[in-house]
């Protein structure tokens, strides 16, 4: 299964590194994973997704609460919850059309397109993991030059929790 | 907030370590943690000198293992740090309360790889349970305060304070706190009665009910409670390795350790039970051997302070998460309370006894007047009930299991999950200073006791006699029976060659070093040992043939066991 863990921890160096060595320590993987400080300058959100197992899921969430720097740790329900991932995608120009095919496909993902040159275009994209997966697919065929992707952000919806 | 007092980080910190109770520190000193040291000349707390640090480190874990307390280990930077840390690493393991201090070169120079610098921060990481590197000296008082706190609480471990040089010798306006806050450390769980009360249904409901106690039994003392269950429900009870001795093996329900070379009797019993009481046990592959063959039709009540133990390696049909101690009472309580109290013999424990009745007869030892089974009942023989074993790592160690009944429980301790050779014999020194007046004994082989026997000169030096029983058959005989058994007799780097002599080795220290050739001999040494004011190491040579059986192969089941033939 695909996983989204909400981290609340202390805003203190070296947790970063005691969060991912666990991961390492005891064999399960980090598919994403996005830092930042919280509205509270005290403590960080760390947020990864993972791709493990119902039980290793559980096991993975008791070991991060053991953890003496975890404030609070969720898994957090996908379907209660809005998650998004920001993504830039370089993507080559060939024919006189891409580009124009390229903003089409911009806008239908809700994405924005910087950087317009004579061989190259960029698109920002926030969305889901699936719906940049879907997007990757589609500019695929123009030929993509470069993916820079920053990790899922989530929130549990209000009164969902 | 109190106790407001300017002085140096070094200082504080032996001041804060007085406040927690702390009469003696184990270690060696260095160029980064000479601040710390000169402190001792100001102080009450006692420094004992090991002669390497990771011996150091083993001497304040068998102090806190048998203290219950934090027992204490300095080391300096760079080499000293990184020399503890194997001592860290089986603390951990065994879930062992330890407070390890180290020296760091100044905090402006930490990252420029100065003379003697190693991040043991980030190298312990994985291995402790927590640790802190205080960056200006004020932070000092509370650092320690919470180190023992955590170390000692919950799930034991060690924990690693690492001080830079100059936040040792820098002054500061300390506070010593009497409260502090650790917002992600929940150690207790409140009593859950609920699952307590369904735990007992479980076990009455059931035809071939067995008790199975962990380490963490004994690390929550929970042994009084543990019986009283035992005897009301009249379960038999086997026990981990780490476990052994929670309960009396001398009592009719006792069948002693499962696992790879448990007693043939608690192996075939565990293997036949129907539902197990599970008590601060993690279910460690040694001891249950294939995670999916040992749960296979057992229904598990898992008991353990360690909510991430539960559905770790095995799938329990009902967790009991808090401290077993409080939990087992509330179990005793409500056993009362309804007057549960079996008296006949059920059919199931009429077979469990026989089971036992019949492995105590019939399991076929080593024919010789120097076998490893006659040597260690020599030795039960003649020790008091409230001594303490420790042991090494390897066929002794396994033998000690076998052949070496606890009577007193919380008695013997031994490196289990990490299987650290050289542990024993440390952790026999730490053990002495925390009960001076009981005989302690570690039960070593000539491989594990080579790893540190450099500790007699802190045995003879500091006046800690205790007794290093040397089970001698010059291999590393653990090896060598897995070269027999498994690579068709192909001997590789087991050969010892009766290199050191142990008993001129002993005298070189000066300590006391006595050879045991015959029973008769052994006999006397072991009274002599007893007696002497100086640490005595007794040599026992034996046949380097001897196996340790019962023997469960890695990746087999209990009920597969390799018996002797």
């Amino acid at each position: 299964m695909w996983a989204i863990l909400s981290l609340l921890v202390e805003n203190k160096p070296g947790i970063l590194f005691k969060v991912t060595h666990l991961f390492r320590a005891r064999n399960f993987n980090i598919d994403s994973i996005s830092v930042g400080v919280t509205e509270n300058p005290d403590y960080s959100k760390i947020t990864i997704t993972t791709i493990e197992d119902e039980k290793r899921v559980e096991q993975i969430v008791k070991q991060l609460d053991k953890m003496i720097d975890t404030v609070k740790v969720e898994h957090l329900d996908e379907h209660k919850t809005v998650f998004r991932e920001l993504s830039i995608f370089k993507i080559k120009l060939s024919t006189a059309n891409d580009s124009m095919e390229i903003n089409k496909l911009a806008n239908a993902y809700g994405g924005k397109v910087h950087d317009v040159k004579k061989d190259s275009i960029m698109v920002e994209l926030t969305a889901t993991p699936d719906q940049i997966k879907a997007f990757e697919e589609l500019a695929k065929p123009f030929g993509i030059i470069d993916v820079a992707r920053t990790g899922v952000a989530a929130l549990q919806r209000s009164g969902s929790s | 907030m109190n106790n407001m007092e300017n002085m140096i980080g070094a200082k504080a910190l032996m001041t804060a370590m007085e406040k927690e109770g702390v009469k003696e520190v184990f270690g060696l000193p260095g160029g980064a943690n000479l601040p710390m040291y000169d402190e001792f000349a100001r102080c009450n707390i006692r420094h004992i000198l090991a002669r390497h640090e990771q011996s150091a480190a083993h001497m304040a874990d068998g102090f806190g293992r048998v203290s219950r307390k934090p027992g204490v280990c300095f080391a300096t930077s760079g080499p000293g740090a990184t020399n503890i840390l194997t001592g860290i690493a089986t603390a951990q393991a065994d879930s062992a309360p330890m407070v390890a201090v180290t020296g760091q070169v100044p905090v402006a120079m930490i990252g420029k790889d100065a003379f003697q610098e190693s991040d043991i921060i980030g190298m312990a990481n994985p291995a402790v349970k927590y640790a802190f590197q205080p960056r200006t000296a004020s932070e000092i008082p509370e650092v320690v305060k919470k180190g023992f706190f955590i170390a000692e609480t919950g799930r034991p471990g060690p924990v690693l304070i690492d001080i830079p040089k100059d936040v040792q010798q820098n002054e500061a306006e300390m506070v010593f706190p009497d409260e502090f806050k650790i917002q992600g450390y929940h150690p207790w769980a409140d009593p859950d009665i609920v699952a307590v009360e369904k735990a007992i249904d479980m076990l009455l409901h059931s035809q071939k009910p067995v008790i199975l106690a962990g380490g963490g039994t004994i690390i929550s003392s929970a042994f009084a409670e543990l019986q009283s269950v035992a005897e009301a429900l009249m379960l038999p009870v086997v026990t981990t390795f780490k476990g052994k001795g929670a309960f009396p093996e001398n009592h009719p329900l006792s069948l002693g350790p499962i696992g790879m070379h448990g007693h043939a009797e608690a192996n075939k019993v565990m293997a036949e039970a129907d539902c197990v009481l599970a008590i601060g046990t993690r279910f460690s592959d040694r001891s249950v051997g294939t995670f999916e063959e040992f749960e296979r039709g057992l229904k598990i009540i898992h008991m353990d302070v360690d909510p991430a133990e539960i559905g770790k390696n095995q799938t329990a049909q009902l967790a009991v998460v808090g401290d077993v101690q409080m939990n087992l009472r509330i179990m005793v309580k409500l056993l009362l309370q309804k007057a549960i109290k079996k008296t006949e013999e059920t059919p199931w424990v009429k077979h469990v006894k026989e089971t036992k009745a019949y492995w105590q007869e019939n399991l076929k030892l080593h024919p010789g007047e120097m076998g490893a089974a006659k040597i260690l009942r020599k030795l039960r023989e003649i020790l008091p009930k409230e001594s303490i074993i420790t042991t090494e790592v390897g066929q002794h160690q396994m033998w000690a299991s076998l052949f070496y009944d606890v009577i007193q429980p919380g008695t013997f301790f031994s490196s289990t999950g990490l299987g650290t050779m050289g542990w024993g014999f440390p952790a026999a020194i730490g053990a002495k200073v925390a009960k001076p007046d009981v005989p302690v004994v570690d039960i070593a082989g000539d491989g594990s006791f080579a790893m540190t026997e450099n500790s007699l000169a802190t045995a003879v030096q500091e006046d800690i006699p205790v007794i290093v029983f040397v089970l001698n058959n010059s291999t590393l005989g653990m090896v060598a029976q897995w070269q027999r058994t498994f690579y068709k007799r192909r001997m590789i780097g087991v050969e010892q060659n009766g290199c050191p002599d142990y008993v001129k080795l002993a005298e070189s220290y000066g300590a006391q070093g006595i050879r045991a050739q015959s029973m008769d001999e052994l006999d006397k040494a072991i009274k002599n040992a007893l007696s002497s004011d100086v640490a005595t190491v007794i040599d026992i040579p034996i046949d380097p043939e001897e196996d340790v059986l019962p023997f469960v192969a890695p990746g087999t089941s209990l009920k597969d066991m390799i018996l002797p033939s």
